[in-house]
């Protein structure tokens, strides 16, 4: 094993045989690698959300013609240091009456529910985190959990704005995940199994490839599970002031700050790794290090179409939300997991283009059957009239007495 | 296997004591300095009316029980999806049973007008 080729793997034997020279046990070394690997991953992803936050800051910035953070060292990119450094020194204000467990947990609970999906995430054929059997049940449960931190929020906080946050985050949170465990069922059942570095070895063909409606749909329901425009109703800020982190100062309003971006990072990271192939690429057998570069460029394509889609959207109405999720979303989920389920089972095994062609028909089949639909029952119907005209302008007439002016 | 496990384990407690850490420090270096107007229930600079404990819309919760249904509904797929590859057509077909019954509950919450936000 050349350092160049795979360094990451090169350092872990050479840490390994330099403790077991010192007569170190073999379990001892393990717990200490664990810790170190871990402790790096932690604080990686914690450091790399800064250069996050201003990228997305500066992109956004161009997006709305903008010039965005430019004071900071060169283009602004020191600009989230400064605010770092900044909010490290803020006062944390605890408005009256908040429920001080919950209030002070959520935070940290925030930032660790995202953290944690970096531990089963393969990052190339020999740099993971743990190789669990259930990695994608992980996520999934992990995801959960980051919801968990967004009710403690609105609930300790004692502000009736960050509760109204904290329901909405309730209602849309809760059911976009109905449809995306759904249709994380495909990818598991064309890999046959929950485990990361499985699902990504077995797609020398990307499953967006085979099954592009499951892609889709994923896609969608992680920008929602994200909270973020076109999806922002938790923390839509021209109705509810912030939601839930609205009493929130100091370190533990920037919680939910990095939280928010890194989980945007993630949900790019979770896609690309489980339907465009992760670090799938020419020539990763030899040099593993390319299966990071590949892994890096999938992920910053889909963030940024991600990044595209915050800027220019406006934000959905919450009956809209509901109906796309429950309405559309989940219907189709249903119907491409069980057309999936059959036709690939139909399909001759071992035939890679047959199963592929098969595929791809079915999902463009739906494609047409959905668009159909769609036009049928849903977009050209008149919006129902919920109630009258408000009798707003309507009141005593006030008649204006002329004074006349008689001599 | 074990070690996988405690990897996990490790990774979880440092996921969620490095956050808590630095929310301690920065509580250490940050000023202290609170007052009755600073502290109070931020509300658009208004007196806050009542409890924040409001009641909530019920809709909220069918929600919550629709997507109980669908998730537990999942949690009995996904050992199926990973055995996907060595069943017959028969387990396959009987999986597509199973989700076209849920998918009736659907359609019938559906007709109800559970789902509709009104």
């Amino acid at each position: 094993m050349t350092f160049i080729a795979d360094p990451i793997t090169f350092i872990t034997h050479w840490l390994t045989q330099l403790m077991g020279g010192w007569g170190w046990s073999a379990t001892l070394i393990q717990v200490l690698l664990n810790i170190l690997g871990s402790g790096i991953l932690v604080l990686g992803a914690m450091v790399f959300t800064t250069v996050l936050i201003w990228a997305e800051r500066k992109l956004g910035a161009r997006f709305q013609d903008r010039p965005g953070p430019n004071r900071v060292g060169p283009w602004g990119i020191f600009q989230t240091i400064a605010d770092m450094l900044k909010i490290f020194t803020k006062e944390y204000i605890t408005p009256v009456g908040a429920d001080k467990i919950p209030y002070n947990l959520a935070p940290a609970l925030a930032v660790a529910a995202v953290l944690c999906v970096w531990a089963v995430l393969p990052f190339s054929s020999t740099v993971f985190g743990t190789n669990i059997g259930i990695g994608l049940l992980f996520i999934i449960g992990v995801g959960g959990l980051g919801e968990i931190a967004i009710i403690l929020a609105g609930f300790g906080s004692n502000n009736k704005y960050a509760l109204l946050g904290a329901f909405r985050a309730v209602a849309q949170l809760v059911s976009y995940e109905v449809p995306m465990v759904i249709v994380l069922l495909i990818p598991v059942m064309l890999s046959g199994s929950m485990g990361m570095n499985d699902i990504v070895a077995a797609q020398s063909v990307p499953f967006i490839v085979l099954a592009p409606i499951a892609g889709v749909i994923f896609f969608i329901t992680l920008i929602a599970e994200n909270g973020r425009a076109p999806f922002d109703l938790v923390e839509a800020d021209s109705e509810l002031v912030a939601g839930y982190n609205i009493e929130y100062s100091g370190l533990k309003f920037g919680f939910f700050f990095v939280a928010d971006f890194l989980h945007a990072f993630t949900s790019a990271l979770i896609f690309s790794t489980v339907f465009l192939g992760g670090w799938q690429g020419p020539g990763v057998e030899n040099a593993p290090i390319l299966g990071f570069v590949y892994l890096l460029i999938k992920t910053l394509v889909v963030y940024f179409i991600m990044l595209t889609l915050r800027f220019s959207l406006p934000r959905f109405r919450i009956d809209q939300m509901m109906n796309l999720n429950w309405k559309i979303l989940t219907p189709l989920a249903l119907f491409a997991f069980m057309v999936t389920a059959l036709v690939n089972k139909l399909l001759p095994a071992g035939n890679n283009l047959i199963r592929i062609g098969g595929l791809l028909a079915v999902n463009l089949l739906l494609w047409f059957i959905t668009n159909w639909a769609l036009s049928r029952f849903i977009t050209n119907q008149p919006r129902p009239v919920v109630s009258g005209a408000r009798p707003v302008a309507i009141g005593e007439k006030k008649t204006v007495v002329k004074e006349e002016t008689s001599a | 296997m074990t070690h996988e496990w405690l990897y996990l384990g490790i990774f979880l407690t440092l996921a969620m004591a490095i956050p808590v850490l630095a929310l301690i420090i920065a509580g250490i270096l940050s000023p202290k300095k609170p007052n009755p107007i600073k502290n109070s229930t931020y509300e658009c600079g208004m007196e806050t009316v009542g409890p924040s404990w409001v009641q909530f819309k019920v809709q909220y919760y069918i929600y919550g029980l629709i997507f109980l249904i669908f998730d537990v509904e999942t949690v009995l797929l996904f050992p199926w999806a990973v055995a996907y590859n060595r069943l017959t057509l028969f387990g396959v077909l009987e999986a597509i049973f199973f989700v076209l019954i849920l998918t009736g509950g659907l359609w019938y919450v559906w007709r109800r007008g559970a789902i509709e936000w009104a």
